[in-house]
């Protein structure tokens, strides 16, 4: 069996080091709220559907209600008072808010325990919503039986909702486990989510509810026609992280791209913001079974991949101890890294084998998410194919999780059919072919993958030192990531966040926190 | 007569070979590897041989080819605009700046419209610079401001115009759907309806980028793949010179 020499004393301290750091963040997320947050609340509370501008209502409510002056009590309580004061359902409440019939501001005085009967009446709807997907996909579990680690994670990118479907049925057919369904250029920082189904995307399919749902049909189809899970992923994060998630538990979502970290580092999105959706989203996933997938790979294509793999650790350590304190449970930690050395150094892919064991080691539990060479993926195709065998080779070598299937078109453009079938073909093909690899080879203690994993570790935990001293905010603003700067106020969605009033209320939050980790 | 016709080359000088391969949303079958074939000798090839298919969904099958190419091109008529370029290296460009210019030469820089790639423009800009070639940062006769990414068209004139530049850097990475063509037709009729076209040199980049795609929009140059920051340091200073009328 693989294994490096790593001392538990060692791995030990970095978690504390990771507990410590993001416990500080944590005491400021408990302090705040965002617009998106509270539109994750209406979300679930059943608000749905746009005006006749295509305005989602969660949006235009909260906008109400800050112009209202109430945003810091949060929306649950006046839009439970709108509630009683209606007697309409969520979507039809919402509509008369947005028409003027009735107005936050001129809600009267409700009697206080009619009013929070309403809101545990609404709560109570919201975490079903929750509970039931989370015994959806425990069924489809039984049903189907779990595809052994690592799982062929592949991505559809048409733009087109229902191309994507083609290529998903496709890529399932060829083997995939998970379909990625990736979203459109800059939606990240739209502060909406786009309303029905879409056609028109750049580089990706716009993330909707109707979209989801479109496409969770179409592999709920293909899981009974080949008799396996095929599970769905898609992108919380951005200006809408919680929402997604709470649209993504709605529609059955298996996985969700969520990591603050990406967004601040290379969308701009401002830090307090992410912080404290990405809070609220995980606490959603972990109740709804959601595996999450982090994006520290991305770290490695603006800095160099061997300088810089202590970065990946750092943030994987933090990203896990953020994660416990949402409540998500180890195999819903799909922690990322990547294959993403230049192949002009020598040894290349020793580095690679010790990087990979050594995030395999720290979080023997987490589903990790590994993904492919795509910087120094060439334009040559036939070269950027043979990358990958080795990168299938590492995967199965070391155990990961979820394995995203490496294109040999990377370079050029977003995945064709046929480029996941070949890399499909390819995966297939050393996954069988070195399925036992791992368990027949030992890592030599004193050798260059045991030294270099120590070296990663050693300055990781540096790096963890210093973040500790500083605090996470105060070490993003000064270049510890991605070699990427970001001020604890500049970056979009500022504006968005508020200090919560004494009287807050999101029982929604409230409850997840109070029942803890389910099963 | 030309005495430079060409044809794709396998082993054997005018054999016209070519290894083809695609899908076509029919089920795999020996009619599907018929219309393949069938198709492939709608492109102009000769002797045409399906290696090899499969079924890769319902309805779609993948086909790998090996053809013939039956045209036969005049390689006499092909021109293609590159930029030119002397390998001038850093030292020589900084003290050609100084020397003909007596200032510092302003740049500026951008990702613009929602493209959040940094990586290429970076590379081109910040001091680091690229495979062991500094970037225009480290210039000491520059004066270089890199915007980063996701730049709104506006921002980047503004700013453009506050410093004085001399010259402008675009950058593109994602085509899909041709938005970097939109992108960068959008920057420019802005500078045109500004009427502030002559007061820069233009110069557009990235993955995808030729020259001559810039020149058909508008921009002095474009720079594609492998591209050193010393290329474009280069470039500026000898196409300033050229607009200036500055001997060599
Ligand atoms: C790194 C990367 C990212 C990083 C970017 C990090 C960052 N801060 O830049 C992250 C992970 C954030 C990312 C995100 C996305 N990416 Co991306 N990404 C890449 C990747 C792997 C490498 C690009 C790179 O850095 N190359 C290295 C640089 C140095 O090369 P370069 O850009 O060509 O630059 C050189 C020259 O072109 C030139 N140059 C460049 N600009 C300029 C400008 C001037 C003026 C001059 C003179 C020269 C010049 O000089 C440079 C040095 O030689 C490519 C795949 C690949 N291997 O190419 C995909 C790729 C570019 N990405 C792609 C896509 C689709 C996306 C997303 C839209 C995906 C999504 N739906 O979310 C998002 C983009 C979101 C957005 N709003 O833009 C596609 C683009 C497809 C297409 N043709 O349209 C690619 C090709 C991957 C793929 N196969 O799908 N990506």
């Amino acid at each position: 069996m693989l294994t490096l020499p790593l001392e538990a004393q060692q791995i030990q301290r970095v978690k504390t080091l990771a507990r410590e750091i993001a416990a500080q963040v944590q005491d400021f997320i408990d302090l705040h709220s965002s617009d998106s947050s509270e539109r994750t609340v209406l979300r679930l509370y059943g608000v749905d559907g746009v005006t006749e501008d295509g305005i989602p209502l969660p949006n235009r409510l909260v906008e109400l209600l800050r112009e209202s002056r109430l945003i810091e009590s949060g929306i649950s309580r006046p839009f439970a008072k709108a509630m009683i004061k209606t007697g309409l359902g969520a979507s039809e409440t919402a509509k008369a808010l947005h028409e003027g019939k009735v107005r936050f501001s001129e809600l009267g005085s409700i009697h206080p325990e009619l009013v929070q009967k309403k809101e545990q009446e609404l709560c109570k709807k919201a975490i079903g919503i929750l509970d039931r997907t989370r015994l959806v996909k425990r069924e489809k579990a039984q049903k189907f039986g779990n595809p052994e680690y690592p799982w062929r994670y592949l991505i559809v990118a048409s733009g087109n909702i229902f191309e994507d479907r083609t290529q998903a049925r496709s890529a399932a057919f060829s083997g995939a486990d998970v379909i990625a369904v990736i979203r459109s250029t800059a939606q990240s920082l739209l502060d909406y989510i786009p309303y029905g189904a879409t056609t028109e995307g750049f580089g990706g399919t716009y993330a909707t509810q109707e979209n989801f749902r479109i496409m969770r049909q179409a592999l709920d189809e293909v899981s009974q026609d080949l008799n396996r899970y095929i599970r769905l992923t898609n992108y919380s994060s951005g200006l809408c992280m919680a929402e997604i998630a709470a649209c993504a538990a709605i529609e059955d979502l298996d996985m969700l791209l969520n990591d603050s970290m990406y967004g601040i580092l290379f969308r701009d999105i401002n830090m307090k913001r992410t912080f404290v959706d990405q809070y609220f989203s995980r606490m959603i996933c972990g109740r709804a079974k959601i595996v999450i997938n982090t994006g520290e790979d991305n770290y490695l294509t603006t800095s160099d991949a061997i300088d810089k793999a202590y970065t990946v650790t750092a943030s994987q350590l933090i990203n896990e101890a953020m994660g416990h304190n949402a409540l998500l449970s180890d195999n819903l930690l799909g922690l990322g890294h990547a294959f993403e050395i230049n192949p002009k150094i020598k040894n290349q892919l020793l580095y690679e084998i010790s990087h990979a064991q050594l995030a395999r080691q720290l979080f023997p539990d987490a589903p990790l998410k590994y993904m492919p060479a795509t910087k120094h993926k060439s334009t040559d195709i036939f070269y950027s194919h043979v990358m990958d065998t080795l990168f299938n080779l590492v995967t199965i070598a070391t155990r990961q999780g979820i394995h995203l299937a490496g294109m040999a078109t990377e370079a050029i453009h977003t995945p064709l059919m046929q480029d996941r079938y070949k890399s499909l073909a390819n995966t297939n093909y050393v996954f069988n072919a070195a399925a036992d690899f791992g368990s027949e080879f030992q890592i030599r203690p004193d050798g260059f993958i045991a030294k270099r994993a120590q070296e990663v570790l050693d300055q990781a935990e540096a790096c963890l030192i210093k973040v500790h001293e500083v605090g996470l905010m105060q070490a993003i603003s000064e270049g510890q990531f991605a070699d990427t700067y970001r001020s604890q106020n500049g970056g979009k969605g500022l504006l968005g966040v508020f200090t919560k009033s004494q009287d807050y209320s999101n029982p929604i939050l409230a409850q997840i926190k109070a029942e803890g980790m389910m099963e | 007569m030309s005495d430079n016709l060409i044809k794709p080359y396998g082993d054997t000088l005018n054999d016209g070979l070519v290894q083809l391969s695609f899908t076509l949303p029919i089920e795999a079958s020996a009619r599907a590897r018929k219309a393949a074939e069938a198709y492939v000798a709608k492109l102009n090839f000769e002797e045409i041989s399906v290696t090899h298919y499969k079924k890769i969904a319902d309805g779609f099958t993948y086909f790998v080819v090996y053809a013939r190419a039956i045209p036969v091109l005049d390689y006499n008529l092909i021109q293609a605009q590159e930029v030119e370029s002397k390998g001038m290296d850093f030292y020589e460009i900084n003290k050609q700046i100084a020397e003909k210019f007596g200032r510092k030469l302003t740049v500026v820089g951008a990702t613009i419209g929602t493209d959040a790639h940094t990586v290429g423009i970076d590379a081109i800009m910040n001091m680091k610079g690229w495979d062991g070639n500094y970037g225009l940062e480290r210039y000491p006769e520059l004066n270089a401001y890199n915007m980063g990414a996701q730049i709104p068209c506006e921002t980047l004139l503004a700013k453009a115009i506050e410093v004085k530049a001399d010259a402008v850097l675009v950058s593109q990475t994602v085509t899909q759907k041709d938005s970097h063509i939109r992108n960068f037709t959008e920057f420019m009729e802005l500078v045109e309806a500004e009427n502030l076209r002559k007061n820069f040199i233009l110069l557009i980049g990235g993955p995808r980028i030729t020259n001559e795609m810039a020149i058909e929009m508008g921009y002095d140059a474009g720079f594609g793949p492998g591209t050193k920051p010393s290329n474009v340091a280069e470039y500026i200073l000898s196409r300033l010179m050229e607009k200036q009328g500055i001997s060599r």
